[in-house]
């Protein structure tokens, strides 16, 4: 097992330097210089040299990877053009908004996706399964933009005035306290990497609010992450439900469910313990795919719903082409993903022992 | 069609008649026996219909805005005759858009558009995926190697930001868009036509065809390339699907296709921040992505269905 995941650790790296690569050379063609889009259309050429120059933009193309290699093996991404703070900074900002947004995404669709599978699957033909099948099939055709803002048009506008309104937009109702935990428990601490570290925790707003027992705070976060969360999680519902349907259903027709039924075995252990337990590998599975949907569908969840996270900034980093933020960005979901498939491929080592041997 | 199936049945009637039932009629007979393939497969017809008759069943221009010609304000309300809405108004079935022109109109010339994106990306990646995973498979060694490591590189980012970055360089368009989408999928026919050619590629005839002296070329086209077209037919019917959503959301994005042009997409993403005065104006041009994407879908599913037996009684 140890040797397996030795392996399949290694074999990431040439995908990840290839990862580095791709979006270093695609920058570089964007069109259009990025003295012009920063620094306005006005800017003399002096002006503009200089920018080239203090950013390393003059020197050769392979002399720039290489520089931009050893300083992100240093963790270190740069200035940002437009904001003209470190990056590194922009990321503890914003990289929490998208994971509380995407993991709680796939909490939702993994605590409904996987029991509407398996009641499908015992259950099936029946008008439930049917049912399921049918809302799987619209779920995974939705667009993501159009269910966020059907949604927020239904809970803001439709609901106002009831219990089940629900904030269209943003992260936290303007004016809450959301001292971060460190502070409200007293502690003062110099800046640093463990500072930085507790600053992008405290910027999870529900964990912040859960440490620092901030009712309210933890209240309004929750609140305000439901629909973004519902409209991102439902084509991983819909495509988890499926494969764990579908899965269970091959599963419960072999031999040995029928053997542990025979001898005796109460249904719910033969289901859960029997059935889901063997039909968990392309389960696993399409969980690793649809990260990567859920990322790509945080840029548009993030955009309908105001929510400055990493998608929504990548995005704008595009259209003003600030070079440093769109490279760091890409190559943090990237390795995200890469990072999450390595944790499938092993998980799967793990359920599956004739993996490991292969 | 219609004839092949009277005649399947006829076979079936007959018991144990000798009569030869091709593989082409076994599909189809399971094709037709899904109601959600069949679901979608009208959903489709419908969807071409009206794609090809846009110019005749539209009711208004898609482009020229009503100012001058009837009184109606920007984004009013849909008015529907049958619903109550007084005889004297000019009917709009799905209200005005920001621009003053016939939302209606708009959606129906749509139709056209989404469906080409989805034709067009998938036939221009499915090529290339094909051409590179028959010669990644077929002659191996490091050729092979140097095509599948781009294409896991390519596979590493979430697609849709994979596209977002290509446009980026090629600047917003919708013919870039497409260029972006198709180039984000090609990895996938790349891999389900390498894996049929390693399996391919060692059978009896394919070898009988290298003794008697046929090309690569041939091997590959003649060969290989026909039986290993189901697995292509269903991913690529699945991959329409995803085109076209993918487009849509690059167009919301304002990436894709530039207004006026009608496409779902940007007209739902130019009405967005609307959303809460003219719901309406957001609400059909997705719920008309939806269906398209729900039609290739329910087709796929059922293609896959029946073309692998194996797999029918799971789906079933």
């Amino acid at each position: 097992m140890v040797q397996y995941v030795i392996r399949r650790i290694f074999a990431t790296i040439p995908v990840l330097f290839g990862i580095l690569f791709v979006v270093f050379m695609l920058i570089r063609l964007i069109p259009g210089d990025p003295c012009h889009a920063m620094l306005g259309e006005k800017a003399t050429k002096e002006v503009c040299d200089r920018f080239v120059h203090e950013h390393g933009l003059d020197k050769p193309l392979l002399t720039q990877f290489g520089i931009y290699i050893n300083s992100i093996a240093h963790g270190k991404f740069g200035d940002s053009f437009r904001y003209g703070i470190p990056i590194t900074r922009l990321l503890i900002e914003r990289l929490p908004a998208t994971i509380e947004l995407s993991v709680s995404a796939l909490f939702i669709s993994i605590i409904i996706g996987i029991p509407l599978g398996i009641i499908a699957s015992i259950k099936h033909n029946s008008w439930i399964d049917v049912l399921t099948m049918l809302w799987a099939n619209i779920g995974v055709s939705m667009p993501v933009f159009w269910l966020g803002l059907m949604l927020a048009y239904l809970f803001a506008i439709v609901l106002k005035g009831t219990p089940f309104w629900l904030p269209p937009s943003g992260r936290l109702t303007v004016g809450i306290d959301s001292t971060p935990f460190y502070e409200v428990w007293g502690w003062h601490l110099p800046d640093g990497t463990w500072k930085s570290t507790l600053y992008f925790l405290s910027n999870l707003h529900i964990l912040n609010g859960l440490l620092s027992a901030n009712w309210e705070l933890l209240k309004d976060a929750v609140k305000h992450l439901i629909l973004p969360a519902a409209a991102l999680g439902t084509i991983p519902l819909a495509l988890i439900a499926r494969m764990t349907r579908s899965s269970m259903l091959e599963v419960l027709g072999q031999d040995y469910i029928r053997t542990a039924r025979s001898k005796g075995l109460p249904r719910r252990l033969v289901i859960l313990k029997h059935a889901f337990r063997n039909s968990l590998l392309p389960i696993v599975t399409i969980l690793g795919l649809s990260l990567g949907s859920l990322l790509g569908g945080a840029v548009l969840t993030e955009t309908i719903f105001g929510i400055s996270g990493v998608g929504r900034t990548l995005f704008d980093a595009i259209t003003a082409r600030d070079y440093g933020i769109v490279q760091a960005f890409t190559v943090v979901i990237a390795i995200f993903f890469v990072l999450i498939n390595l944790i499938v491929d092993i998980s799967y080592a793990y359920l599956d022992p004739r993996i490991r041997l292969d | 069609m219609a004839e092949e199936k009277s005649k399947s049945n006829q076979s079936n009637s007959e018991g144990l008649s000798l009569k030869s039932v091709s593989l082409w009629q076994i599909t189809w007979r399971r094709f037709f026996k899904r109601k959600s393939a069949l679901v979608g497969l009208a959903i489709l017809a419908v969807l071409v219909f009206i794609a090809l008759t846009a110019q005749w069943i539209a009711p208004y221009d898609p482009y020229k805005p009503l100012i001058g010609i009837e009184q109606v304000q920007r984004r009013e309300k849909p008015c529907i005759h049958l619903l109550g809405c007084p005889m004297d108004k000019p009917q709009h079935l799905m209200g005005i858009d920001g621009n003053v022109r016939d939302e209606f109109s708009r959606i129906l010339y749509g139709a056209r558009l989404s469906l080409i994106i989805g034709f067009s990306t998938v036939s221009l990646a499915i090529i290339i995926g094909t051409v590179l995973g028959a010669i990644g498979g077929y002659f191996g060694g490091w050729l092979d190697n140097i095509i599948m490591r781009i294409m896991d590189v390519l596979l590493a980012f979430p697609s849709l930001i994979l596209a977002i970055a290509i446009v980026s360089v090629l600047g917003p368009g919708l013919i870039n868009a497409l260029i972006a989408i198709s180039i984000v999928s090609i990895p996938a026919y790349a891999r389900v036509m390498r894996a049929s050619v390693l399996s391919i590629r060692e059978m009896d005839y394919v070898s009988a065809t290298r003794a008697l002296g046929g090309s690569n070329f041939q091997i590959i086209f003649y060969r290989i390339l026909p039986n290993a077209l189901t697995p292509l037919i269903v991913q690529a019917t699945l991959g329409i699907a995803s085109a076209i959503l993918d487009a849509a959301a690059l167009s919301f994005l304002g990436l894709g296709a530039q207004p006026p042009t009608p496409e779902w997409g940007s007209m739902l993403g130019s009405e967005r921040n609307q959303v809460f005065t003219a719901p309406y104006l957001v609400f059909y041009p997705g719920f008309m992505i939806m269906l398209t994407v729900l039609s290739f879908n329910l087709l796929g599913d059922g293609l896959r269905d029946a073309l692998d037996p194996r797999l029918a009684h799971v789906h079933g």
